[in-house]
Formats: C-alpha cells, structure tokens, sequence
C-alpha cells in the first residue's frame, strides 16, 4: 500500500479542494451508472456529465497542489488523501440511490457549481477563472438536463412522483451545508479568489425552486441536521466509496494508462 | 544531416497547413484548424510551439489530439514540437469554421447554430417549449426531435428526423 500523502491546509487549498472534490466526487457517483442507467440514452448521458466533472476536478486539483506548496499532482490529490482531506459537501458522496435520486441530486449541484462558475470566472486566481470560464458552459448542460428529468418525473406517473418526493425528502437535509459561511469562504471572498458559496443561495433557491414547483414537488420543512463533509467530516458512505476510488493507485503506486 | 535554414514565416505556415490535416480523433470529418482549436503557432528556434484550447474540460481526445500534432509535425519534418494547452478564452463552437461546418454536415451531423454570447446556451428550467428546431443533415426538413441532450460524445445532442425518418447527430453550441 502506498502511504497517504499530508497536506499543509491553508483557506486557499481548502476553498480549492471543495471545488475540486465536489466535482471529481459527484463524477465518480455519476460513473457507477454506466452499464446501470434506465435506457441507453440517460446511461451515456450520466457517463458524459461523469466525464466533464472529472475534466474539472483534474483542473481544479492541479491548481490545488500548485498551491500547495509540495508539487502534488492530480492524481496524488485525487488517489492518495485520507478520508478527512477530501472537501466535498456531504452531499456529493451519498449513494447513487434511483434515478430520481440521481437526477435530483444533479440539479441541486449542477446549479449550485453553475452559479459559483459564474462568478469564478472572475476570479482573482487567473487559473481558476479559466477553468470556470470553461466549466460554466458544461454545467448549463448538466443543469438543463437534471432540470427536465426533475419536471418529467416530479409530473409523471404515481410511482415516478412518488420516487420524486422520496428523493428530495432524503437530499434536502444535505442542503444547508452548501450555504454555511465560514472561514474559508471569508478568506476567499477577500482576496478575490471566489465567492462565498452562501453567496449564491439566493439565486440558486429562486432557480432550484422554480424546477421543484414546475415538477409538483414540494421540499421537506428544514432540519435542524448539519452535515459537514466540507470541513472533512464525512459521511458513512465516504470510505467504501474511496476505497474503490484508490485502489488501484494504492495497489499499483504510481501506474499510469 | 545539414538542413538548409528555413524562414520563421515558411514553418509556422507550413505548420499550419499541417494541421490542417491532422483530423479530432473523436469527429474525423473536421480538421484541429476546422475545429477552431489552434489558438497560435510559434517558431522558438529549436523548437516549434503549437497552442491549442481544450474542447470540454473531460474530452477524452485531448491527450490523443497532443500526440497527433506532435507526430504530424514530426513526420513533415517540422519538429521538433511542443505542445501548449491554453484554457482561457474558452473555446465555443462558434470557433468551428464555415468550411468545418460544412464538413459536418455533409458527415451527418447538424452542425451547431451561434452562441448567444449574452446567454451562452439558452436555458430553459421550466415549461416544455421545444428547444429551437435542428435542420436535418440528410434531408433539410426542420421536422426533426430530440431523443437525448448527449450523445456518443459530450459534445453532441442525439435526435430523429420526422421526414426522412434517420437518426442524426447534433453538436451542441457551446
């Protein structure tokens, strides 16, 4: 087994990682759908959307491990990190769940990071502002497509609706962790190198809401639960989803396509 | 070996005209230059500089895209060359050429229409008003659906003609 590599945690890395580690994350749970999805169609569509989230993630860690200090490259940050140096919202690592599950999951995320790319483009870090600059466009497709999947489920059958209720009941106690305001996001915000992910809650409750309304779907009462996968403190579902993320690094340190 | 020296201008245009026939691995119709991926090509003295821009930020052509130029202006006896990935400005579909477009059609894939640069792709989160009609490569009818927003490539849109009764390919504006 190949040790863990330790990374020196500054606002800057940390701010980096979350984008980086909600992208590669969420494309990992996107990419157990291939072979698994309802038609062929939606089965290349979520593996396409896997694709561009992982082009972003590798983008977004190597601009971590640059600023790290060490030369960390992108598959070290990706393969080789303990469970609590991965950044990700909470909500990101749940299992894939239906394709109710999926799709809704999609939209809250495909609009949260298509606000945020929006306003990263501007970026104080001109690296990151490329990225964004890119990725913005591929998470208006995500977006769209999550949207009409919500609306055609939320407004289907009795049994896609109630799916569609099931879904967002599980989801919607992941949501507050999203928008929490803290240190990172403030050092961010100060030096220019991003928003504040709370930020964007505004609009991304008016577009969020307006797909949940269009589909009949009313969201849950809030939670008085916080998840805290952005401080490193994860879920249950992290470790076995990590392990079949790094093995084969771990097995074979070092092995390359 | 003794090479007679070779003006700055000939080789980057003999660059250029290189590229011109190194084809996406992933679109065999168009060329990188039909593409709109070739941001610049340099002379460094020892070795030629060609810049090129990422298509989506996961194309899985991207390393094999490299290699090819690297072999192409290798084997027109360019070389030696490197190659630059430059992010930003982010490419756009509006890059591909006219000739490109063209070519894509005439491959049976609708080519895609302009980037509303205000909006960049329009969204539409709610109501099922049909996306803007997509003309069929094959037969020119704007009868024509939308089965699925990806296809074989992130970069392509599958849907059915009404008319002619095939299925087609759409790249997407992005």
């Amino acid at each position: 087994m190949t040790a863990s590599i330790q990374l020196h945690h500054t606002p800057q890395l940390q701010y980096l990682l979350r984008l980086g580690d909600t992208c590669l994350i969420l494309g990992q749970r996107l990419g157990e759908w291939t072979g698994h999805g309802p038609v062929l169609e939606e089965d290349i569509a979520l593996a396409n959307m896997a694709l561009d989230l992982i082009g972003q993630a590798r983008a977004l860690l190597t601009r971590a491990g640059q600023t790290e200090g060490r030369a960390f490259d992108e598959d070290q940050l990706a393969f080789l990190r303990d469970e609590r140096d991965y950044r990700n919202p909470t909500l990101v690592e749940l299992p894939r769940g239906d394709f109710a599950f999926t799709v809704q999951r999609n939209l809250l995320v495909a609009t949260l990071l298509k606000l945020l790319w929006q306003k990263l483009a501007e970026s104080s870090d001109a690296e990151l502002a490329a990225i964004a600059g890119k990725a913005v466009k591929e998470a208006r497709y995500h977006q769209q497509h999550a949207a009409d999947w919500v609306v055609r489920l939320g407004d289907g059958t009795d049994e896609s609706r109630r799916r569609s209720q099931a879904a967002l009941a599980q989801l919607w106690r992941y949501v507050p962790e999203l928008f929490e305001a803290d240190a990172v996001d403030e050092a961010a915000a100060a030096t220019g190198l991003g928003p504040r992910w709370a930020d964007v809650q505004a609009d991304w409750q008016a577009e969020v809401g307006a797909v949940l309304a269009e589909a009949g779907l009313t969201p849950p009462a809030a939670s008085a639960f916080r998840s805290t996968g952005k401080r490193g403190v994860h879920s249950e579902h992290m470790g076995p989803m990590l392990a079949e993320l790094q093995q084969l690094q771990r097995s074979y340190p070092g092995g390359v396509w | 070996m003794s090479q007679a020296p070779v003006a700055a201008g000939t080789r980057t245009q003999r660059a250029w005209a290189v590229l011109a026939t190194v084809l996406d691995p992933e679109v065999p119709a168009l060329s990188l230059r039909d593409l709109g991926i070739v941001r610049d090509v340099r002379d460094g003295g020892a070795a030629l500089e060609v810049v090129l821009t990422p298509t989506y930020s996961g194309c899985p052509a991207t390393e094999v895209i490299t290699q090819s130029v690297v072999d192409a202006i290798a084997a027109a006896g360019l070389g030696p060359v490197t190659v630059t990935l430059q992010r930003a400005p982010a490419w756009t579909t509006d890059w591909i050429s006219d000739d490109g477009r063209r070519k894509l059609r005439a491959y049976g894939i609708a080519p895609p229409g302009p980037v509303d640069a205000a909006a960049g792709v329009p969204i539409r989160l709610v109501g099922r008003r049909a996306a803007p009609a997509i003309a069929c490569p094959r037969c020119d009818s704007l009868q024509t659906e939308r089965l699925s927003a990806f296809g074989s490539t992130a970069c392509k849109a599958l849907y059915r003609c009404l008319a002619c009764r095939e299925p087609f390919e759409h790249f997407k504006p992005l």
